[in-house]
Parts: structure tokens; C-alpha cells; sequence
């Protein structure tokens, strides 16, 4: 198994704003994310987190550099390629995305109805085994719009995990949830990733929490990057801009010579 | 100042072309649909029900009326030259090729082209149709191609339906209130109806029907790119008007032009 999940060498992104000015998103940057591990991505806003996924999942093309998906180069591929790429994602979108005319079971079965050859029976046995895992039984005929946001965020998740994705991507998944649930939604992140052993992606707001489940954090900034191979790597750098970053996610550090002044 | 206006008139022309481009693959990709499998044969048959079907009453209402106008108003003119036996023809000529497919379409558009447009929009902005991209689900062979093969069918016949509850309203103004000779009503028609003119109105109403389906689905899977539309539920309703305006505004342009090559 390649050790090596993605990687990115020197992707470049930028957007022309309505005043015709170019914004740049990522300039030049190189990062590779480990395989079976779990990395964070984390950046103020419109620093380009949630760009980032879209380019690896080939929602979006970059403007230049090579993004590679398992060894593969994902960046040029096309059509059927494209397609036989995504399958190897799970994605669980900021707003679940689950189809508001389906119904739970209908939502996470529809991977499975479209991409799988399993009969109804089949389909319907492993659905209903997934909702079980967590905790979604008895809401399987319910449509998302009575679902909580706890509930939906699952019911994506469910969705997700169907056709046993290598590669996990989280865009903000816990945005909108109580901190109860929200913990409650890592326990299942590390549950399933350690169930299924899939490479986990996650984008978040959520600091410092979500540190928790990362064994890399990757901060974006002005169009570059820092990697840290642990969250505690982060709070002792010495970069201006990440100890403002830190300042700002996760409060004053205490430091001896602020209480002696 | 000048340089400004320049720019922003190059620009601007820089968005319609690749506006254009992106709708003409938009198309290629979805007529590329309808033939990839497995096809969606219930969801091409909800279409079929939600735009054929449920049009009928806005269509039986709006032909009846237009039927009803063009019997009274035929007879007024006609009157005014002693050739009241000319009503059936001009009545059936007059439905069958420009105000039964022009109006259906319009109405299409109006009733199911918006709807269309604003289900598409909402599930652009809720990341549904990035969601079906992600689980490799081809969403113009799983949402877009059986509008787009339903609305083919369905325009057509609401045409047809359209022209016949039209000719009965010209029938009962002409012939029923106005005193014309319901003989006369119906050779009219008869003598005056070729194959040709229906085979204009068929080609109009498919050409019409494509149209509405095409700008109405495409501005809606589109919304998050159209320029001025701002953001969230705000752009789906503003994206909306613009589908049923400019699909309205393209139908009168290809009645005109298909008229001019057909005729």
C-alpha cells in the first residue's frame, strides 16, 4: 500500500473577483498527506480550505502543479478516469448534502443503487446495518428536513462510508453543532476510520478540538503553508503569522514575562 | 475613466462567451446523458408527469381563451369583408403555426421551467449536485436527462392539445355566439391546413421545448456561476426570473427565425 495518500507539488489557484482584481488562493504549495492517518487543515477564513478539497476531489481545476491521488496524477484526468477516481473518496459536506426529496434510507443507499450491482436486499441489509452503527434506526424513512443537525450529519456520514472509501474528506463537519454533539461526532470520525481504516481529511474551524484526532495539521495562509507533524508543534512555532493564528483560535498562550510586567 | 469602460466592456464580453460555451457543452452533456445507463425510467416518468400532466389545466385554460379571442376577433375583421367562412382557417392556421407553440412553450416555461430551474439551483447552492460528482453519479444522466427527454415529449403534445382546444374555442365564438357557418367553420380548416403547416408547428413546438428545458435546468445547475446573482437563496430566485425571461425571449427569437426558414 502506497504510504502516500495525496500529494500536492506546487498547485496554484487563484480566482478573479467581480472588481476583475486576482485573488490568489494557493501559490506554489507542496504538501502530502499520509495514508490510514488523519490530517487537519485549518486557516482563516478564504485562506483556501475548503478550495483545497475541491481540488482533490477534481470539483475544481488548478490553475497549475500536479495533485496526485494514490500514486495517480488526478489533475488531468477526465470523464470515466475522473469518475473511477472519486470512488475512492468519502465526502461529508459542510451541509451533509443529503437530497432533500430522499429519504434517509433512500440518501444512503443511493451510492450503492448507482454504483454496485447489489441486489435490494443486499443494499437494504447494509443500509440498515450502517444507520444502526450510528444510532440512526428507526429514522431510516424520515427526509432530512426532520432530521436535527446531529442526525444529518450522520445521515451523511452513512452515506459517505457505503462504498468503503480509502480517502475521507471532512469539509467543516461540526459547524452549527452543540459541543456535545460535536464531540460526539469525532468519537464516530475515529470509530469508523478505525473500523474501515480510511485516510481521513478534515477541514475545521474547530480549534484547538479537532487537534485531537490529528496526527498532521497543515495551516493555510496568504497563499502558502505550514505542516506540523503535531497539534503541540503548532503552539511552540515561532512563525509570526501562526502565533497570531494561534492567538486567535486559541487565546494567549501563558508566557512568564507577561505576568511579570 | 475611458480605459475603465473599456475593460469592463471586454470583460463582459469575456463572460457571454464563455457563458455561451459553458451552455452549449451544458447541452451536449445532457443530450450525452439520455443514452448512458442504467437510465432513470421512474424519474423520467415523474418528469413526464410533473411537466406534461400538470400542465394540462394552465394549457386546456390558456388555448381555450387564445381560441375563444381569436374566433371573436377573426370574425370581427373577416365580418368587415363579407368572409366569415374564412374564420376556420385563419383561427386553425394562426394556432397551429405560432400561437400553439409559442405559447405552450411560454406557459411551460412559466409553470415547470421555473420550478426546474429553482430545484437545480437549490440543489447547486446545498452541495447536492456536488455530492452526486463526489459518489462519481453522473448528475446529467441522473437529474438532468429525463427533464430534458420528458419536457422533448411533453411540449409537443401540450402543443397538440393546445391547437385542438384553440380550434373548439374559435368554434364556439365563431360559430356558436357569432352565427358562422359551421360548415363553412370546418372546410375552412380543412381546405386551408396542410401537412406542411403542421409539420411547421411540430419542429416549432420540439425546438421550443428544448429551449425552455435547456436555459431553464442549465441557469439552475449553473447558479453559483452567474455573474451579479449574489449568493444563496437570493441567487436561486434571481436565477429563476432570469431562466423563464431569457428561455421566453429565446422562443420569440426562434419563432421568428424558424418561421422565416420554414415558411
Amino acid at each position: 500500500m502506497n504510504d502516500i495518500a495525496i500529494e500536492f507539488k506546487n498547485v496554484e489557484k487563484s480566482f478573479i473577483r467581480e472588481d476583475g482584481q486576482k485573488q490568489v488562493i494557493l501559490d506554489k504549495v507542496n504538501f502530502t498527506i499520509p495514508a490510514g492517518k488523519t490530517t487537519v487543515i485549518a486557516g482563516g477564513s478564504g485562506q483556501g480550505k475548503s478550495v483545497t478539497l475541491k481540488l482533490v476531489l477534481g470539483l475544481m481545476e488548478a490553475d497549475g502543479g500536479q495533485i496526485f491521488v494514490g500514486g495517480r496524477e488526478s489533475t488531468r484526468s477526465r470523464g470515466r478516469e475522473l469518475e473511477e477516481l472519486r470512488t475512492r473518496f468519502g465526502v461529508l459536506f459542510q451541509g451533509s448534502a443529503l437530497f432533500d426529496s430522499l429519504t434517509v434510507f433512500e440518501n444512503v443507499a443511493l451510492p450503492l443503487r448507482e454504483r454496485t450491482k447489489k441486489t435490494e436486499k443486499e443494499i437494504r441489509d447494509q443500509v440498515l446495518s450502517t444507520l444502526e452503527q450510528l444510532e440512526l434506526l428507526g429514522h431510516e424513512e424520515k427526509f432530512p428536513a426532520q432530521l436535527s443537525g446531529g442526525m444529518k450529519k450522520r445521515a451523511g456520514l452513512a452515506r459517505a462510508l457505503q462504498l468503503k472509501p480509502e480517502i475521507m474528506l471532512f469539509d467543516e463537519p461540526t459547524t452549527g453543532l452543540d459541543p456535545v454533539m460535536t464531540q460526539e461526532i469525532y468519537h464516530l470520525f475515529a470509530r469508523t476510520q478505525k473500523q474501515i481504516g480510511y485516510t481521513s481529511i478534515i477541514v475545521s474551524h474547530d480549534i484547538p478540538k479537532v487537534f485531537n484526532l490529528a496526527d498532521q495539521v497543515i495551516v493555510l495562509y496568504d497563499g502558502g503553508m505550514d505542516i506540523f507533524t503535531s497539534p503541540e508543534a503548532i503552539q511552540w512555532s515561532q512563525k509570526p503569522h501562526i502565533k497570531e493564528f494561534v492567538k486567535t483560535t486559541m487565546g494567549e498562550i501563558y508566557q512568564s514575562h507577561l505576568v511579570e510586567q | 475613466m475611458l480605459q475603465n469602460s473599456i475593460a469592463r466592456l471586454g470583460n463582459t464580453g469575456l463572460y457571454v462567451v464563455n457563458d455561451l460555451g459553458r451552455m452549449g457543452l451544458y447541452l451536449l452533456q445532457a443530450v450525452r446523458g439520455c443514452f448512458r445507463r442504467p437510465f432513470r425510467f421512474a424519474e423520467f416518468l415523474r418528469q413526464l408527469h410533473f411537466i406534461g400532466v400538470g400542465s394540462l389545466v394552465v394549457i386546456f385554460f390558456t388555448a381555450a381563451s387564445t381560441g375563444m379571442v381569436l374566433g371573436l376577433q377573426g370574425y370581427y375583421s373577416l365580418h368587415k369583408f363579407g368572409a366569415e367562412g374564412m374564420l376556420g382557417s385563419a383561427v386553425s392556421l394562426t394556432l397551429i403555426m405560432e400561437l400553439g407553440p409559442v405559447l405552450t412553450a411560454l406557459m411551460v416555461a412559466g409553470r415547470a421551467g421555473s420550478a426546474m430551474c429553482a430545484e437545480l439551483g437549490i440543489m447547486r447552492i446545498s452541495e447536492q449536485i456536488d455530492a452526486l460528482d463526489c459518489m462519481a453519479v453522473d448528475p446529467f444522466r441522473y437529474l438532468i436527462s429525463p427533464k430534458f427527454l420528458a419536457a422533448l415529449i411533453s411540449v409537443p403534445l401540450l402543443t397538440a392539445l393546445f391547437d385542438v382546444v384553440g380550434i373548439a374555442g374559435g368554434y364556439l365564438a365563431g360559430v356558436k355566439l357569432m352565427g358562422v357557418n359551421p360548415g363553412s367553420y370546418y372546410e375552412g380548416m380543412r381546405t386551408s391546413v396542410t401537412n406542411h403547416d403542421i409539420w411547421i408547428g411540430v419542429v416549432k413546438s420540439f425546438v421550443f421545448g428544448l429551449l425552455v428545458v435547456w436555459i431553464c435546468t442549465g441557469r439552475g445547475y449553473f447558479v453559483h456561476q452567474i455573474r451579479g446573482a449574489g449568493f444563496g437563496a437570493q441567487s436561486v430566485s434571481r436565477v429563476t426570473t432570469q431562466a423563464v425571461v431569457l428561455s421566453s425571449i429565446s422562443v420569440l427569437i426562434f419563432d421568428y427565425l424558424l418561421t422565416a426558414v420554414l415558411l
